[in-house]
């Protein structure tokens, strides 16, 4: 008999799952991990500021998410440092300042263990509708703006010359990436929020001919991955989140090593 | 030399066209781009005209690729710089920095120029010499190959300009051959103009209506016989540098010494 709190994670995680797909993608294909990591951890003080305000968590981790990710686009744009430097020195400073000001902040009761490794057994059916509706919006705007976001992928001096925005593709990006990230913090916490996008592409990136392709064999991988981890939870009493890319893992281990045809 | 025979066919098919004099489709009036303090472009006047062949000439850090930069928009700029009303633009990259993951079809990179009919992208791949890499990765391909995808993409828009940005580097010299010829036939069926960059001057010579030598400022400009004529030309490229192909930083290789 499998409980009704095991079906209602199973249902947001495979939600989850596929929003994050096309995003996942984009994320392998321009070479932007470290970004995701950024955007991750300043979701930490994102929740803590909510708290501390009596606000939403979910508002506080778009409001900084997306303020994170429109500073690194500042920082990078001039080169003074590099992407990379830059990205390091802001994912790591948004963590170390996210966990002091959840220790100073009045009134701020942070379960920290929740929020860095998620608790996707306790989704209650309000979430579950945040994270569906939020996670359509994610996949209608990115499904309007698929031939933008590829062509900026592929050459962003192409893209500009047949008249593109470059501006508007990186504006749409990162604020689906903050909005993603505040959806699925419940799911795997804000640690591990970069490998739920990443390892389901990459995995599925061997298998794949075409662009469409890898996002949907990145979203059965996704799925895949998310019932996979639950039932390791569910059996052998893990924490749902890290079983979750532990599964990822496995499945990457998989297709990366499958003797090629 | 194929490329300088090719040439004749190239540098024939301008002389139809600048019977009518038209407005011209980019006009450039005191250029000028600066990064901090350090002017990288300073202060260009130069038009291109409709159908006409205009190279891009200069030794490294001159700023062609800063120029073409700005002439597809993607570099803030002081000075006019005009694009005729309702100019359509065509631009190849020099390169291409795929991440290996990205699954993407030859056929499926041309689509994504806006062209939904798989038909007319099969004949301009065709057109370009490209018909048999429709379902080849992009991640697969050579320097020559990519160039002539490229090429097709940048065709489909039906331009009246194509910017190229030294379109044979790191192509042997059949292959270079190959791409010019293959230049002189779109040019001569549409008429589209070219601005190009290029490091290899025996083609420019042979080739192009009209060159621009650049050194962060215009240092001459016209015809190929009265560039290479010209001393500031001379003090760049050396003395024979009309005659011969001067040594190239790319490692591409010179076919006389």
């Amino acid at each position: 008999m499998i409980d009704l709190f095991l079906l209602k994670a199973a249902l947001a995680g495979v939600i989850i799952a596929w929003v994050a797909a096309p995003l996942g993608c984009l994320v392998v294909w321009r070479r932007m991990a470290y970004f995701g990591d950024a955007t991750g951890h300043a979701a930490l003080l994102g929740v803590a500021l909510a708290l501390s305000l009596s606000m939403p968590p979910l508002i506080g981790v778009m409001v900084i998410a997306a303020g994170m990710a429109l500073a690194v686009t500042f920082f990078t744009r001039e080169g003074a440092f590099s992407t990379d430097t830059v990205l390091g020195v802001f994912a790591h400073s948004a963590l170390a300042i996210g966990l002091v000001a959840a220790a100073l902040l009045p009134n701020v009761r942070l379960n920290l263990i929740e929020t860095l490794l998620g608790d996707i057994l306790t989704v209650t059916n309000m979430e579950i509708w945040g994270i569906a509706l939020g996670g359509a919006v994610i996949l209608l705007v990115l499904a309007l703006s698929w031939r933008g976001l590829l062509n900026a992928t592929l050459s962003p001096e192409l893209m500009a010359a047949e008249g593109g925005s470059l501006q508007r593709d990186k504006l749409i990006f990162t604020l689906s990436l903050a909005l993603f990230v505040a959806l699925s913090m419940k799911l795997v916490g804000i640690l591990l929020i970069t490998a739920l996008l990443i390892l389901p592409a990459a995995a599925a990136a061997p298998l794949s001919r075409s662009p469409e392709r890898m996002v949907f064999f990145t979203a059965l991988i996704g799925s895949l991955s998310v019932l996979g981890g639950l039932w390791m939870s569910w059996e052998a009493d893990t924490p749902a989140g890290p079983s979750i890319i532990v599964v990822a893992a496995g499945i990457f281990a998989l297709t990366a090593l499958r003797p090629k045809p | 030399m194929l490329a300088a025979a090719r040439g004749l066919l190239y540098f024939g098919a301008f002389h139809e066209r600048t019977a009518m004099p038209e407005t011209p489709l980019i006009t450039a009036e005191g250029l000028t781009v600066k990064r901090g303090k350090r002017v990288l472009l300073d202060a260009l006047d130069f038009e291109i005209l409709p159908g006409e062949a205009l190279t891009l000439i200069g030794p490294n850090g001159a700023g062609k690729t800063t120029l073409i930069r700005a002439l597809i928009g993607m570099m803030p700029h002081s000075g006019s710089l005009i694009r005729r009303k309702g100019l359509r633009l065509g631009y190849t990259p020099q390169k291409l920095p795929l991440e290996q993951l990205i699954p993407m079809p030859v056929d499926r990179f041309v689509a994504l120029s806006g062209e939904r009919n798989r038909k007319k992208r099969r004949e301009m791949l065709a057109r370009c010499d490209a018909a048999a890499l429709q379902d080849t990765q992009m991640t697969a391909l050579s320097g020559g190959e990519t160039q002539r995808v490229l090429l097709a993409r940048a065709l489909m828009r039906a331009p009246d300009l194509l910017i190229l940005d030294e379109p044979t580097q790191g192509l042997d010299q059949l292959g270079e051959a190959r791409f010019y010829a293959l230049l002189a036939e779109i040019r001569a069926k549409s008429g589209v103009a070219i601005f190009m960059v290029s490091h290899d001057l025996h083609m420019v010579m042979a080739q192009s209506d009209r060159v621009i030598c650049l050194n962060r400022h215009i240092c001459c400009s016209g015809s190929p016989q009265k560039v290479a004529q010209d001393p500031s030309y001379q003090t760049l490229f050396g003395q024979r540098a009309g005659l011969a192909p001067y040594q190239h930083q790319h490692g591409e290789h010179c076919d006389h010494d």
